[in-house]
């Protein structure tokens, strides 16, 4: 609809303001806000030299490492393989060399790039965001259009500043209700995503709405936005509120002064008008989502904590039977067996999906008192080097250490195991971190995704476990 | 980017849903430099054991669809990660296209831009398709670009949507940052324009 007075959404107002043309086809340039970078873009800065285009606003983009960055110490020697190093080296030299800003290894600003935009205050409400990521979906929860591109798309971005895109549909997924204890913001996500699928919203953003929405911390809505990628989203969004505006107010990178109350007035036109269309619309009821467990190889594969590891006899066709009975052989299960029967060797406490401060705070309520079971080994890994320091000064890292887990430097670290660390083979991991996929913490690697208490839980235990029960105990 | 207008190939099947791209290629090779012939690391930890010997029991290693040169599949193909190595790979390898009911996001974008055609057709004809690719080994379907039309060697005839500029850029082998590069004065204007909006 091109009528301007017609309600439109959060979505709509941003794609508007950033269209630069479009084309016959119905395919629109976008002009992107900010660009952000990480070390795994070599491919792309390579593609530009090879066309010999220099990157048009080298202002407009930001670097920091974190796919390839040792998370055992701050020495890039201490990575093996050359190749991984390199790829970190060619960001601070490509970035160098186009004169844009770089947070390295060395620089406290350092960080998964899906955590240190916002805390930068670099991903802003209104805003277009991409990054050469998937999760760059995690930025819609400050009210921003943010989604993940191809190294193609980011040479392009780099070269132009601007993006193709086919304009999607969208999706408003609405959660009323109060979240009950114990339940967090990866338990609403993991439960969104069990309920519509991996692929049920290919093709769409999504916005997320509704009182338990509103309700969550900064820090839960990045986690929900982080995983639409997961239910094949281009974006998810959040309209930004008073809890985004106090969460953004002082950052870094964020406006200040004049600019800062020019930008809160746009800013808080920006959310959805009350009577905006979706495409589609999915209702869920808050005191309905329990902690989830993930048992197999899609982030689709989510049940609550009570459950049993599902029947593959009971599928509705034989091949859905036979990607069953490949996925439980893949991880190790058997049908019918309790969820909190399964046994874990390895937790993984981090990523862009739960690396932030609150995360670890919720993690060390659990861990607070208690030891890690005896066989596993659990590391908590925070998401920027900020992120390290402050849960230092609230000595959550003393928490942490005394119950044995391992401490670590920033990264992506074993999310996606490119830096070296991984999860070993037939290794089981509680984890914090958006993928389950096959062998995605590294070669055989067998992940359950859960919220960062629920991994605590499982860390000492030593078996998959609600973490009602801890709480309870007090 | 290689143009692409014709295909006459055969039919990978992989009747499952949700491949996501560290299946077509494992993140532990992203750090391979582009010259790198990816197709060596497409399904690897499908296609090879740890020593590197290959399993039989995956399609792929299984005579008659060695050659094959289009995957048929089920929806959600190529979700998860953005990383346009598995686009790669599967071009490196040799396939030119892929038909799925759905793929992801990314990496349909992706595929558009690295000469890989991803055809989208409804869930029933790639269910027929899907099971006729099994049930003949080495069946082959012939791809038609110019009149977006897939055809299989049962003589069944699939009309597939495609949008005209993405076409233009795959059968002409077009590269879009020229293409946009052409368009630089309205970035320019828009940037003064949305510069003062902020």
């Amino acid at each position: 609809m091109s009528n301007e007075s017609a309600p439109r959404t959060l979505f709509e107002k941003i794609w508007s303001r950033h269209q630069i043309l479009r084309r016959e086809d119905g395919q629109s340039l976008l002009y992107v806000d900010r660009h952000m970078v990480q070390d795994g873009s070599a491919p792309a800065f390579e593609m530009l030299r090879q066309q010999r285009r220099a990157p048009r606003s080298p202002q407009r983009t930001f670097a920091t490492p974190d796919h390839y960055v040792p998370t055992g110490n701050r020495d890039l020697n201490s990575v093996a393989d050359p190749e991984k190093r390199a790829m970190v080296n060619a960001l601070k030299n490509d970035t160098a060399k186009a004169g844009i800003r770089f947070f390295g290894l060395e620089d406290p600003r350092q960080g998964i790039v899906h955590v240190v935009g916002p805390e930068q205050g670099l991903s802003l409400p209104g805003s277009l965001i991409v990054c050469g990521d998937s999760h760059t979906s995690t930025h819609g929860a400050l009210g921003a259009l943010a989604f993940g591109i191809g190294a193609s798309e980011v040479a392009h971005v780099l070269a132009t500043q601007s993006i193709w895109q086919r304009k999607p549909g969208t999706i408003r997924v609405t959660i009323d209700g109060r979240i009950k204890e114990g339940v967090s913001a990866k338990d609403i996500i993991l439960a969104i995503i069990s309920r519509i699928g991996a692929a049920g919203a290919t093709g769409h953003i999504i916005e997320y709405a509704g009182s338990a929405i509103t309700a969550l911390s900064m820090e839960g809505r990045l986690t929900v936005c982080n995983m639409s990628i997961e239910a094949g989203a281009r974006a998810g969004m959040i309209a930004p509120d008073d809890t985004t505006f106090t969460w953004l107010a002082g950052r870094p990178f964020a406006p200040s002064g004049t600019d800062w109350d020019t930008s809160l007035a746009r800013w808080r036109g920006l959310a959805s008008d009350p009577g905006a269309e979706f495409d589609q619309e999915v209702r869920m009821r808050a005191d309905e989502i329990v902690p989830m467990v993930t048992w197999g190889n899609s982030p689709e594969d989510a049940l609550p904590i009570s459950g049993r590891v599902p029947d593959p006899s009971l599928a509705s066709n034989a091949d859905s039977q036979a990607a069953m009975n490949s996925t439980l052989a893949y991880m190790g299960l058997e049908p019918g067996m309790l969820l909190t029967d399964i046994f874990v060797d390895q937790v993984f406490i981090g990523s862009c999906t739960n690396g932030r401060i609150e995360d670890l705070r919720s993690a060390a309520v659990v861990a607070k008192g208690r030891h890690i079971a005896n066989g596993v080994q659990a590391w908590v890994v925070p998401g920027s080097n900020l992120v390290k320091l402050q849960a230092e000064q609230e000595g959550l890292d003393k928490i942490f250490i005394d119950a044995g887990f391992d401490w670590r430097y920033a990264g992506c670290s074993m999310c996606l195991a490119t830096n070296g660390d991984h999860v070993g083979p037939q290794k089981r991991c509680a984890s914090t971190s958006n993928r389950n996929f096959v062998g995605r913490q590294g070669p055989g690697s067998r992940t359950h995704l859960m919220s960062p208490a629920m991994a605590a839980a499982a860390a000492v235990t030593g078996h998959l476990t609600d973490v009602r029960q801890l709480m309870e105990r007090g | 980017m290689e143009p692409f207008l014709h295909l006459d190939a055969v039919a990978l099947p992989i009747p499952r849903s949700n491949v996501d791209t560290d299946q077509i290629v494992p993140a532990r090779y992203l750090q391979k430099p582009r010259s790198d012939d990816f197709g060596q690391f497409l399904f690897r930890d499908l296609r090879f054991d740890k020593q590197g010997r290959e399993i039989s029991g995956f399609i792929l290693n299984q005579p008659p669809y060695r050659q094959a040169r289009v995957v048929v599949a089920q929806s959600n193909f190529g979700c998860g990660s953005s990383r346009e190595h598995a686009v790669w790979a599967l071009h490196d390898y040799g396939f030119r296209a892929v038909i799925a009911p759905s793929f992801g996001d990314i990496f349909f974008s992706n595929a558009l831009k690295n000469g890989l055609l991803p055809i989208v057709l409804p869930a029933e004809a790639t269910a027929m398709l899907l099971e006729k690719a099994q049930a003949v080994p080495g069946m082959r379907v012939v791809i038609d670009l110019p009149s977006q039309i897939v055809t299989a060697a049962d003589g069944s005839i699939h009309a597939f949507q495609i949008d005209a500029f993405s076409k233009k850029c795959l059968i002409e082998g077009l590269n879009e940052i020229d293409y946009t590069l052409q368009n630089a004065d309205h970035i320019t204007a828009f940037e003064r324009r949305h510069a003062a909006n902020i």
